[in-house]
């Protein structure tokens, strides 16, 4: 399958997540486009690295080459584990204290 | 013997800490023993050290090096010739006489002021010693700016007083001015020569340019101008007379005023290739000669008539250096600093008795009241006036005859100045001593303690017998002992300059003229002022120049003063308040008038926050990645 579809896939992906957490105010959806702008990412890192280890095996059938883009993507997924644990922590501390999920409270800091 | 040269500053810096440091702890008695005893025991040493030099000749001796810098040394080295141990033998001896007068003159002063002016004393002596000892320029103007320091502590030493604070300043600023020139010689020779010793410096001295020599030796006139009291820097001196009479003693006799001429006749060899500068040099000093004995000549001060003879005694010594004559100006200093610091003393013991009444026309007939002030008083103003035997006659013979070698108008000028002197001191003279009482004192005026007559007697022995040691060639062969004892000093100039030897008939002539001269002159004024009634008519024509001083220090008031408090004022007012303050202010206010206008991008919204950023990254995004290669992939699949 041409490169081009994956880039297009996350490149939609990645945007769906800007506009998202620019236009909404609920947290928790903010907090999921996050979580898709990192999956667009991952799918881009996938697809990049299987591209080259196609590229190289026919010249070298033991090459390792693009592995690291699969390294990546773990990390990228160890962390947004941890992040949404504690992302998740927030969002819940944040409504015991105001009723509500609405990321416009948060301006409260202000002043 | 030389070796111990160190010990004749120290003593008297030593002297400055103990009061200095002590003048809360210490009492009185001990205090006068500290300051008197600490220049009595450079006294000693110089007369040991005069002794030296007489038997084995100058040296220089090297304590350490004041700046070394690569190539560039300038050693803390002191200078012991013939020079220098007469002058210590003068500012040490006349030096301890002071401090002794002072301390009965000074005893009303509270414990703590005692002990601060003794300090300020003792370091106006060593400052001097310093100037004198200096082996090199650099180490001769610390000296030089310490004793423009300590005239100006001395000054204003009541300090309550806001006029004499004024005189303080005054002096002060006026020997900055000196002191610039004499800073710019200096730099000079060390651009030139590399080098400020004076021995290196009077040999090199033959390789300047006969413009760069003569510059620097105007430059150095300059600092000997301020230092010396001479037109148009003297206005300085008359107000000194704000301190306390011994300081004046001290100032006019001893120390500062003698610095200009030691100067220039350690520097005899610069000036001798400069004649261009030795003809202003003795032009100034005639101008001042004359220029202050018109004003001496109606002032009523007892103490103002004595600085303007003072500055005009000065414009001979520097007639004599401009003449040629070193020896004579030196010789001239030496007697000198005898007379003036006796007619101070003797003044400051008649104003002591008089309970601080300083106008002569207040007085009288103090006589039979002081006789011993009086007759010691007599004899310096006969010494002054240069009636022979008296020491003044021969110094003043010696300068005036080389005066006239040089040029007869310097002659008769300098004589038409020996005749005021003769008149406005035996004017002194006769309205303070002689004549009938004037004064308004209920309490009687009696003689000062024997502390303060001691000094005035050694001094008038002094004043009578200080001449003879430098008693004119046509009188006796090799009679001019100072001359040949000063001859080493000399020799380079000596060689250079050509001597001229009037015939004897003439000198004789010359003498017996003046004399007679000078003697009717001082008849005449006793005569005049013998029955002196204080009269309320106000003076008109000349004798109003004379006294209001020419109106100098107006001049100076208009021309200098005030144009530069006017300058003073609009920097302060305009420069200052709208040029420098609203820079300052501004950029305050505009970085607070900006920070106010930035806050309001920090809305508080979230959103906003977010959208700046991904803006921001995008724009950082297309600035870093374009790139050829990014660019073409980029092209390639879009």
């Amino acid at each position: 399958m041409p490169i081009q579809y994956y880039i297009y896939l996350s490149l939609a992906l990645f945007s769906i997540g800007i506009i998202g957490v620019l236009t909404r105010r609920n947290a928790i959806i903010v907090f999921m486009c996050i979580e898709l702008m990192l999956n667009a990412v991952n799918l881009l890192l996938v697809a990049f690295s299987k591209m080259h280890y196609g590229m190289a095996l026919a010249a070298d059938p033991a090459t390792t080459a693009g592995i690291d883009g699969q390294l990546f993507v773990f990390f990228i997924m160890v962390v947004a584990a941890a992040e949404v644990s504690v992302g998740l922590a927030i969002i819940v501390m944040m409504f015991r204290n105001t009723h509500s999920v609405d990321i416009n409270f948060l301006n409260r800091l202000k002043n | 013997m030389s070796k111990l040269v160190y010990l004749v500053p120290l003593f008297p810096l030593l002297g400055f800490l103990v009061n200095g440091l002590g003048r809360k702890l210490l009492s009185k008695p001990m205090i006068a023993i500290v300051g008197s005893g600490s220049i009595l025991a450079s006294f000693v040493l110089s007369v040991l050290i005069f002794f030296d030099v007489k038997a084995n000749g100058a040296s220089v001796i090297t304590l350490f090096n004041f700046i070394d810098a690569d190539s560039f040394r300038i050693p803390f080295a002191f200078q012991i010739d013939q020079l220098s141990s007469l002058f210590l033998l003068i500012i040490t001896g006349i030096g301890f006489l002071i401090h002794l007068y002072s301390a009965a003159y000074m005893h009303e002063e509270e414990e703590q002021h005692f002990g601060r002016y003794f300090a300020y004393l003792n370091l106006f002596v060593f400052s001097m010693l310093l100037l004198v000892l200096g082996a090199n320029y650099v180490i001769m103007f610390i000296g030089w700016e310490g004793v423009g320091l300590c005239s100006y502590l001395l000054i204003g030493f009541w300090f309550k007083n806001n006029q004499y604070n004024y005189a303080a300043r005054k002096a002060f600023v006026m020997n900055r001015i000196g002191d610039l020139g004499f800073l710019l010689a200096v730099f000079w020779l060390l651009y030139k020569l590399g080098t400020a010793t004076f021995t290196d410096v009077f040999a090199g001295a033959a390789g300047l340019s006969s413009f760069e020599i003569t510059a620097i030796t105007m430059l150095l006139f300059v600092g000997a101008m301020g230092k010396s009291a001479q037109i148009p820097l003297y206005t300085w001196l008359p107000d000194a007379m704000a301190g306390p009479t011994p300081v004046s003693a001290l100032i006019h006799a001893a120390t500062m005023v003698t610095a200009g001429i030691y100067m220039i006749a350690r520097s005899n060899i610069l000036y001798t290739l400069a004649p261009v500068t030795q003809t202003l040099v003795a032009v100034v000093g005639l101008v001042t000669a004359i220029f202050a004995a018109t004003i001496a000549l109606k002032q009523n001060d007892i103490k103002k008539v004595l600085a303007y003879s003072t500055v005009s005694q000065l414009g001979y010594m520097f007639l004599g250096l401009g003449a040629g004559a070193y020896t004579g100006a030196v010789f001239h200093v030496m007697t000198h600093a005898f007379f003036k610091a006796l007619l101070f003393l003797g003044a400051g013991s008649v104003i002591h008795a008089m309970h601080h009444e300083q106008d002569i026309r207040k007085m009288g007939g103090l006589k039979k009241y002081m006789p011993i002030t009086h007759i010691t008083f007599l004899l310096a103003c006969l010494a002054i006036a240069g009636i022979p035997p008296f020491s003044g006659f021969f110094s003043k013979d010696e300068i005036l005859t080389a005066a006239f070698a040089k040029h007869p108008l310097y002659y008769f000028v300098g004589v038409g100045g020996a005749l005021m002197t003769a008149f406005y001191m035996f004017r002194l003279y006769t309205l303070t001593f002689l004549g009938r009482f004037r004064g308004s004192q209920e309490q009687p005026v009696k003689e000062s303690p024997w502390l303060m007559t001691v000094p005035l007697i050694v001094l008038a022995i002094l004043s009578v017998v200080g001449g003879w040691m430098g008693i004119p060639g046509v009188f006796a062969e090799n009679a001019h002992s100072l001359e040949k004892f000063l001859a080493p000093v000399f020799a380079e100039s000596a060689k250079l300059a050509a001597t001229h030897h009037l015939p004897a008939s003439q000198e004789f002539m010359m003498m017996g003229a003046s004399t007679v001269a000078i003697i009717l002159v001082i008849l005449f004024a006793v005569n005049r002022y013998q029955k002196y009634q204080a009269t309320t008519t106000t003076a008109a024509g000349i004798t109003k120049l004379f006294e209001n001083k020419w109106y100098v220090d107006e001049l100076y008031d208009a021309v200098i003063v005030h144009p530069l408090q006017a300058l003073a004022g609009f920097l302060k007012n305009i420069i200052e308040k709208s040029g420098i303050d609203a820079l300052v202010n501004g950029v305050g206010k505009m970085v607070s008038y900006g920070s106010r206008q930035i806050r309001l991008l920090q809305s508080g919204q979230v959103g906003n926050y977010i959208l700046v950023m991904v803006l921001a990254m995008v724009v950082f995004m297309l600035i870093w990645f374009n790139d050829a290669a990014i660019t073409q992939f980029l092209n390639k699949i879009f």
